[in-house]
């Protein structure tokens, strides 16, 4: 069949440029990184059992700068005022032990600056020993909630210094809902908030040397690979850059990226329930076009 | 002078037939505008692009129901309004992205089976140049509209390509600010490409696409061996019924149906792209808001526009505007540069033939040099396919000249 010849020769020269364009030059841009499964094997094993009865009693130093929601323990501050002594709001601390790499976190309690390398995090070391440090994860384990949200799992690893305003995310919370008033349309409580966010933000903006980007829709701005390595060591991308190492596990990592796709990449699920019909009707309808051409041209050759 | 039936009932058969004679309309245009028989669904091309600019209308009726043109909401107003808000606007943006990638795919099949088939001569001269003006037309209408959400790439493209108008070292940095109307692209930029994109431009193509069906008119389309048929006498042929004997058929409905089939084989490609792969028609750069203080590290047009950036690329300022310049316009010439008496395809045409296969394989080359960084081994392939570019429309003229009458 000469058509088919000629077919072949068109999809073959197609799909020649779709390699060049695409993969190829996409593999020649950017340097290629490969992950190290999230098994940080810079930092030595921990040669130590953590006992999270002692962890618990070394655990109330941390509320001296962190919240622990689950064991109704507030933070000491609100955080602009916390942004105001250290540049960045403390996390809440009820996921570390769920969502944090346990190696990790131990190292991490040690020497805060070295392990995220990042060369000033806020954070002074907060154990003593390897000890200590095992006991306080083992604490934070033992308290963690079983199940988390997306949302809840961005908040704690990211949330205080990328907001996602597809979300309504900001660096100290959810935009809050507020009324203006009727008579002028001005909306105080906004405002409020406005003022309150703009100072974090210059805060945090003093300290990291910059601000840190809206995340909203850095999922098609950025491939799947890059961000799994990048969040995983952010100097193997941008080296040099101020973005801690935050040591998340497979669950954390699991959480962060699927948050990061239902706001950047939201209609993927429509998409898969709608793609199958089209593409049927599609085919059905190049089916019938090809019988009623078959009819149409008999007797024509 | 006309005859008026005072009793045919409005809008009956007879009633439109007396105002608008449908019944000689439908001839002319449909059941009597005759093709010949020999040819490929490479003929098929014409209506699969006509269908796939209809995609890209009614897509962009949608997109524009709810598109901001404005440099503080334009990205969001795309990719959160229109991505989340609103109901299938996630679906009409991935027509529309796909459908401006696709159809430049179908666009250059549809001129290289023109080349190759040697269809632009012969009376077929303002097909190819109309063709041509509709290519031109619409990589200004890809162009105005990958400015509109406002991303980096848009920015920094947009940027680059105005910069261009300067002219090197003419130095003419007054045009680019009256293109811009403003020093760097701003709010000015974006209304005025977001007019040329969403009106002037679309208003154009459609006048073309008229054009280019009324130049189709009287030279008939090529077949696949370039013989020269005598339409009226194959026609009655076929009117007789000698349809096995006749080398024409009739465009409605033995063409169509065909055509319709082929359309079906492409909606499959189509919508398949649209629901499964649109990430290719999308660049991941401009999901990153414009901003002017960040240059990307790699800026590259969309894949349609490589070859001709890649002949810019690789030579000093002047020179490469030149170079560029000239590749804009080449194309117009082909007829006129081919200078065999031949209308055949390129398989039967001497040294055409590998003319043919050399322009379209360092085209692709140019392509792919076009979006890699220009560094090392690159940027020397580059510059060797830009200057053979040239070499091969120098010797077009040449060979075609020596080429024996068939
Ligand atoms: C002096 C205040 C202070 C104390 C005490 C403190 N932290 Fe922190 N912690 C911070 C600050 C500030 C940050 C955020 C720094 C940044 O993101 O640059 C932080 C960050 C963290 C993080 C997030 C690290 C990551 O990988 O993202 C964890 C986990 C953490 N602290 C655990 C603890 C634990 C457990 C303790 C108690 C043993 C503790 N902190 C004591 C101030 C403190
Ligand atoms: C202590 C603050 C901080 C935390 C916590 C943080 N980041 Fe960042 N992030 C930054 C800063 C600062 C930058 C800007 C980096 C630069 O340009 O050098 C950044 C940049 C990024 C980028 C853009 C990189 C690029 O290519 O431009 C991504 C993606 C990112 N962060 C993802 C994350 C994710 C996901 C998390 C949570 C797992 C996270 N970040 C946690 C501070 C932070
Ligand atoms: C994008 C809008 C375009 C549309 C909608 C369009 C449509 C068509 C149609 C319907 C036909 C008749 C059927 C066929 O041969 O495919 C045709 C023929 C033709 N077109 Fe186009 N075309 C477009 C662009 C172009 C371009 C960019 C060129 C080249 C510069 C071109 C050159 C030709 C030629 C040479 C023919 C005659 C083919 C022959 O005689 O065999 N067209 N076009």
């Amino acid at each position: 069949m000469k058509e088919l010849k000629i077919f072949g020769i068109v999809a073959a020269f197609t799909l020649i440029l779709y390699w060049g364009v695409e993969p190829f030059a996409h593999s020649q841009m950017h340097k290629h990184v490969e992950g190290d499964d999230l098994k940080y094997s810079d930092l030595k094993p921990l040669t130590v059992k953590g006992d999270a009865k002692r962890g618990e009693s070394l655990a109330m130093a941390c509320i001296g700068c962190h919240s622990i929601d689950v064991k109704n323990m507030p933070a000491p501050m609100d955080a602009v005022a916390a942004a105001q002594s250290f540049g960045v709001n403390p996390p809440d601390l009820s996921l570390a032990g769920k969502l944090l790499d346990e190696k990790f976190f131990a190292h991490f309690l040690l020497n805060p600056a070295e392990v995220t390398k990042s060369k000033h995090f806020a954070m002074p070391p907060s154990a003593s020993s390897e000890q200590d440090a095992a006991d306080i994860v083992a604490y934070f384990k033992s308290i963690a909630p079983k199940e988390v949200t997306p949302k809840e799992g961005y908040v704690f690893a990211c949330g205080r210094c990328h907001a996602n305003r597809y979300d309504k995310w900001t660096q100290i919370g959810d935009v809050p809902k507020t009324k203006s008033n009727i008579k002028t349309g001005v909306d105080l409580d906004a405002l409020e908030f406005k003022k309150k966010l703009g100072t974090y933000q210059n805060k945090l903006a003093d300290y990291m040397g910059k601000l840190p980007p809206d995340l909203s829709i850095i999922y098609r701005a950025r491939s799947e690979h890059f961000l799994e390595t990048f969040i995983e060591d952010p100097q193997s991308q941008l080296p040099g850059t101020a973005m801690p190492r935050v040591g998340l596990n497979h669950e954390g990592l699991e959480k962060v990226m699927a948050y990061l796709e239902s706001t950047g990449d939201p209609s993927k699920p429509k998409r898969e329930a709608i793609g199958p019909k089209v593409l049927g009707f599609f085919v059905i309808f190049a089916f019938l076009a090809f019988l009623w051409k078959k009819s149409i041209w008999k007797g024509h050759h | 002078m006309a005859h008026f039936d005072e009793n045919a009932r409005p809008f009956s058969h007879q009633w439109l037939n007396e105002r608008l004679a449908i019944d000689t309309l439908k001839r002319v245009l449909s059941t009597e505008y005759w093709i010949p028989k020999n040819i490929n669904f490479l003929w098929a091309m014409g209506m699969v692009l006509a269908a796939t600019f209809g995609l890209l209308l009614v897509s962009g009726i949608f997109l524009l129901m709810y598109y901001q043109p404005n440099t503080e909401l334009a990205f969001d107003s795309v990719n959160y309004t229109i991505m989340t808000e609103v109901g299938y606007g996630w679906l009409w943006r991935h027509i529309h992205g796909v459908g401006a990638s696709v159809v430049f795919l179908v666009i250059y099949i549809h001129m290289f089976t023109g080349i190759y088939y040697g269809s632009y001569k012969r009376g077929r001269e303002l097909i190819w140049l109309s063709g041509m003006l509709l290519f031109v037309t619409f990589s200004a209408e890809a162009f105005s509209g990958y400015m509109l959400p406002w991303g980096q790439m848009s920015y920094w493209a947009g940027m680059v390509i105005t910069n261009l108008f300067s002219g090197g070292s003419l130095h003419a940095d007054a045009l680019v600010e009256w293109i811009r109307g403003d020093y760097v692209p701003g709010q000015a930029f974006l209304n005025r490409f977001f007019m040329l994109h969403v009106l002037l431009l679309p208003l154009v193509i459609i006048g073309l696409i008229v054009l280019h069906f009324g130049t189709l008119r009287i030279p008939h389309v090529n077949n696949q061996e370039g013989e020269e048929l005598d339409f009226e006498k194959e026609a009655a042929l076929y009117k007789e019924g000698k349809i096995r004997e006749s080398k024409v058929i009739p465009f409605n409905p033995v063409f169509l149906s065909k055509d319709v089939f082929v359309l079906g084989i492409y909606f499959i490609f189509f919508f398949y792209l649209v629901f499964y792969h649109f990430e290719f028609a999308m660049d991941p750069v401009n999901f990153d808001p414009a901003d002017p203080l960040k240059t990307p590290p790699h800026i590259y047009p969309e894949w349609y526009f490589l070859w001709s950036y890649e002949i810019l690329r690789p030579f000093p300022t002047d020179p490469g505007l030149v170079a560029f310049g000239i590749a804009q316009v080449i194309f117009f010439l082909l007829p006129f540069l081919d200078k065999s008496p031949n209308v055949a395809p390129a398989h039967k045409r001497g040294l055409f033939k590998y003319w043919f296969w050399a322009l379209l394989i360092d085209m692709i080359v140019l392509t792919f040099m076009g979006k890699l960084p220009p560094e090392g081994i690159w940027s020397v392939i580059g510059l060797i396919a830009a200057i053979f570019f040239f070499v091969l429309w120098i010797a077009l003229p040449i060979i075609t000249k020596k080429e024996k009458k068939l």
